[in-house]
């Protein structure tokens, strides 16, 4: 019987066993050094806010595992043998493998600060991250400040799950205002209102120069690149992005970029050995997409493609239209379809900004300069049909036919204020057209469920 | 802030303390008037029992209902015993001990607490509310911005089954024991309703009026809670004020204001399976004997539960039942919200849930078929089952411990909705309906689902919800009472309660949305 290994127990190789499970009888292992079972990472935060214990976030019972023969083997591979078809383990042990799937995940950066190993200096990623965190962190007496470095998803969760036990933060974004590489500035402005309202200290365009150990050599403070200026600490989150989790591979004659590269079909250079999930990178890009991308829904598509491949039906990694989500503490964020922020914005790119003038609400939406189709949405504070969306990219529908229909895309729970029709009717003041929201419509919506 | 909330956790908890030691409190002496009139009232004809009492308790003065009540049981038990061996049957009386001392208790209090009805109340329910306000409302402003509100939950003794959980565990329980099996222990806080419940039917207040008030109450005072805990959620707002309004009109005062008009005490939501006794001998008869208005409810009866509640089940989902207008599920989602957490998602609790829900369903049909059956057969056995047994032993484990001590008793450990879950028949009915037959569902938003496990931890019902959700599966599940907190709670915008089509509710995939469309129609469809 063929057996399939695969590092990693995060999403993405997990995923990968269990549609080899449901497509065949292979035998199947999965080595991982952080836990013992699947858990879901984007759940960390919500254990240490208390709203969940890491129980909760194993989305299979622990039986699961035998019942469905995936075999879980804790251990750290040190060497990949792709010779002679084997991990050695840092144990001394081996496994033997006949297609090895590598979904290894991130690993926090660290751009060679001084003081960036100092205890009290941390990440978030993995689970060790968050129990590290609990010792660093368990309330505002043990530590009065934290100060984190890096403005993006992971570190806007820290400053959440800090703030959550009362514990003052100071937030350094590099950039002059929130995740505006990604973001259009009318939505990282609302983003900024937000981070200040849940009083966290908010430095933007700063950097981080140094990080100060006290007597017992921990760290004690942080230093400020720019001003020189100094703040008192006992925590300092590092979350300046993440990167392949891939240093143990680099001798193992498998080629390595930032990440491990694959082909459309994942496939690395070593026959048999194919890369999933954060670890993988892509020779080329596919479509807008980044070459490595660590976000959990293609984690998860690359493995349900890979186990297509496995089982035979040999198929390439073809992710459809781009979508994705975040929480920005209160504010729900969704993305579907491409909406660039100004650094990155298309030359054919034209964007309609709508802001709430008294909740926290705004969308934007991208779409073509000359044909005006409709090319993305970026949602706060609303939500939006991922199928509606999906559908309408694909059938390449204009934007005036998606403010017309916008009714059918509302996600909200019932009873919700809706603002189809503000947003509508700026938009025509905008554009000069006449365009008026059409009635939410259930055949339109389940038309091709 | 948080001065405010100490000050009403201390205020509360004196209220609470007066409340509970009052069973023990209290002078009662029975005079011999009083006592003619209650031998009269229950055509007593045990000269036994009626010396005994004469000879040792009329006259006293008795400290508490501990004392009295143990001198009336025994000479009820003496006299009942005596009948028998004397096969004096006619001279037996039916009437239960707990039942008798309730009823000469009542009548015969005097002392502070009888005469100071008002301050009462105000050092009881009245302390409890002021209390349990002060430290409620403050929460506008230290639970922050409006959003999710789950922080620290389990980091708190009361809500991860701490000692705090196990007291109040304790209370509950022992209050239900006392409200079904020990009536005559809350004498005292009858006295302490008794101008209300004047003011609605007209008589002194029972027992279950007290548990009637107090549900109100508690229900009340819990509802600001969720005013404030879910004020970003406009469903939640909606919702609550739905089974508030029910609770309050439907279930408290139109049944006792037609105990005024001369009509039969009736709560025109509480539908069978769920009102088990609808259909006992004695509650037929007295509707019979009501003129119109017991006909009404008769056919009223029938009618909302073969007809109203499947219909509106087809069209929303047993939601509109379980929590928007039951006054079970009013209380799960008030007094029960700090405690949903703790229903238990494993899939042997599913299989618990199938076979005692299912079964409490059968075994109340069952008893209504030989219920309705000996009533017009005349006749007090079928199949050599004594009808009244039966009756009696579903009022005792169902009705009583299953629902009451089990069902609230249970919420700070095993959560909220312990007897909706697992025990109630009217739910189990309802289930098959939104199963089989309905055009509700959860929707799962394509494939944002994270897995992280909120939706699922916070379900009372202790469906999976992420098992479906990152399936990019709709949640098609008997069980679900449609409260929507899952959809509240989930940080990625993935869950929705809609009345949809049927066509496509149901969706098992494989592959989810944003994965590429063919492969998505070849894994789908095979």
């Amino acid at each position: 019987m063929e057996h399939i290994v695969i590092i990693g127990n995060g999403i993405a190789g997990v995923t990968a066993a269990r549609h080899i499970r449901k497509n065949s009888d292979k035998r199947i292992t999965v080595v991982s050094t952080e836990t013992d079972y699947f858990f879901s990472r984007t759940a960390l935060m919500y254990i240490y806010m208390g709203h969940m214990k890491f129980e909760h976030t194993q989305p299979y019972e622990n039986w699961f595992w035998k019942k469905n023969r995936i075999d879980l083997v804790k251990g750290y591979v040190n060497t990949v043998d792709h010779l002679n078809k084997s991990l050695i383990l840092a144990n001394g042990s081996s496994i033997a493998y006949d297609k090895l799937i590598l979904a290894t995940g991130s690993k926090p950066n660290k751009f060679g600060w001084p003081g960036q190993d100092l205890p009290g200096v941390q990440g978030l990623y993995s689970k060790q991250d968050l129990d590290q965190l609990e010792a660093n962190a368990p309330d505002n007496k043990t530590c009065k400040r934290a100060v984190i470095v890096g403005g993006g998803l992971i570190g806007i969760e820290m400053a959440e799950m800090l703030r959550s036990r009362k514990i003052p933060v100071t937030f350094l974004v590099r950039e002059d205002s929130f995740w505006n590489g990604v973001l259009p500035a009318g939505e990282s402005a609302l983003i900024n209102e937000h981070i200040l309202e849940h009083h966290i200290d908010l430095r933007l365009g700063v950097n981080l120069g140094e990080i100060l150990a006290d007597e017992n050599g921990r760290a004690r403070a942080v230093v400020i690149k720019e001003t020189g200026e100094e703040i008192a600490c006992d925590v300092v989150g590092l979350t300046a992005g993440v990167s392949p989790n891939v240093d143990f591979l680099k001798d193992s004659g498998i080629e390595l970029g930032r990440g491990i590269k694959v082909n459309r079909h994942l496939e690395t250079n070593i026959k048999d050995i194919y890369a999933i999930g954060d670890c993988a990178e892509q020779h080329e890009s596919i479509g807008n997409r980044r070459p490595i991308e660590a976000v959990w829904y293609t984690g998860r598509m690359m493995g349900e493609t890979v186990a297509q491949t496995i089982c035979g039906n040999k198929i390439e990694y073809k992710p459809g239209h781009w979508f994705n989500s975040a929480k920005f503490l209160d504010v729900e964020y969704q993305t579907y379809g491409w909406v660039f922020s100004e650094r990155g914005m298309k030359e054919y790119e034209q964007h309609f900004h709508w802001r709430d003038d008294k909740e926290l609400i705004c969308i934007t939406m991208a779409f073509h300069k000359e044909t005006k189709q409709f090319l993305g949405i970026n949602t706060f504070g609303i939500r939006m049909r991922h199928e509606i969306f999906d559908r309408w990219l694909t059938e390449e529908r204009d934007v005036f036919y998606v403010m017309e229909h916008l009714k059918d895309a509302n996600f909200d729970p019932e009873f919700y204020t809706t603002y189809e029709t503000k947003i509508v009717s700026k938009f025509n003041s905008e554009f000069g057209t006449n365009i008026t929201p059409k009635k939410k419509s259930w055949k339109r919506i389940f038309s091709n469920a | 802030m948080k001065t405010i909330q100490n000050i009403g956790i201390i205020i509360f908890l004196i209220g609470l303390g007066i409340f509970s030691a009052l069973p023990f409190m209290g002078t009662f002496k029975l005079d011999q008037g009083t006592f003619d009139g209650i031998v009269a009232e229950k055509r007593i004809k045990s000269d036994l029992f009626i010396q005994d009492i004469q000879q040792n308790v009329v006259g006293k003065e008795y400290n508490g209902m501990i004392n009295l009540s143990s001198n009336i049981s025994k000479a009820l038990d003496n006299a009942n015993e005596a009948h028998v061996k004397n096969k004096e049957y006619k001279k037996k009386i039916y009437t239960k001990s707990s039942e008798m001392a309730s009823l000469i208790g009542k009548r015969s209090g005097s002392g502070y607490i009888v005469n100071n009805k008002g301050i009462m109340w105000m050092l009881t329910f009245g302390l409890g509310i002021i209390g349990a306000l002060m430290f409620i409302v403050p929460q506008v402003l230290t639970l922050g911005k409006k959003g999710i509100k789950n922080d620290g939950i389990y980091h708190q003794s009361s809500t991860n089954r701490g000692w705090i959980a196990w007291l109040v565990f304790a209370f509950l329980v022992s209050f239900y024991m006392v409200l079904y099996f020990g009536s005559e222990y809350a004498v005292n806080w009858t006295y302490l309703v008794d101008p209300i419940s004047e003011s609605l039917s007209g008589n002194p207040a029972g027992h279950w009026f007290v548990y009637g008030f107090m549900y109100c109450v508690i229900m009340v005072v819990m509802a600001v809670r969720m005013y404030i805990k879910y004020r970003h959620n406009m469903y939640q707002m909606v919702r609550t004020t739905s089974v508030l309004f029910f609770q309050i009109i439907f279930a408290f005062l139109i049944p006792e204001i037609m105990v005024r008009l001369q009509m039969p005490y009736y709560d025109f939501k509480n539908a069978f399976p769920l009102d088990y006794d609808f259909f006992f001998q004695w509650n037929l008869k007295s509707l019979i004997n009501s003129g119109g208005i017991g006909l009404f409810i008769l056919v009223w009866g029938i009618v909302l539960t073969l007809v109203i509640v499947p219909v509106m089940v087809y069209f929303f989902g047993k939601r509109w039942y379980c929590s928007w207008v039951c006054g079970c599920g009013g209380l799960a989602e008030t007094l029960g919200d700090p405690y949903r957490q703790h229903s238990s998602k494993s899939l042997f609790s599913w299989k618990v849930e199938r076979w005692l829900i299912h079964g409490v369903l059968v075994f109340a049909v069952f008893m209504t078929g030989i219920t309705l059956y000996s009533f017009f057969a005349e006749t007090g056995t079928v199949m050599g089952i004594k009808t009244s047994g039966i009756q009696n032993t579903y009022s005792l484990a169902i009705g009583s411990v299953f629902a009451g001590v089990i069902g609230t008793g249970f919420y700070p450990i095993f959560g909220n909705r312990v007897w909706c879950r697992f025990g109630c028949p009217l739910a189990a009915y309802l289930g098959f309906v939104q199963r089989f037959k309905s055009r509700f569902r959860i929707t799962t938003n394509g494939g944002q689902c994270i897995s992280c496990g909120n939706c699922s931890t916070y379900c009372e019902q202790g469906i999976d919800v992420r098992a479906y959700a990152q399936k990019g599966e709709n949640i098609v599940r008997s069980s679900c009472v449609g409260c929507g907190v899952c959809s509240a709670v989930c940080p990625r915008g993935v869950l929705k309660l809609e009345n949809g089509p049927e066509a496509g509710r149901i969706n098992p995939t494989q592959v989810l949305l944003g994965n590429d469309v063919d492969l998505m129609e070849l894994v789908n469809n095979k």
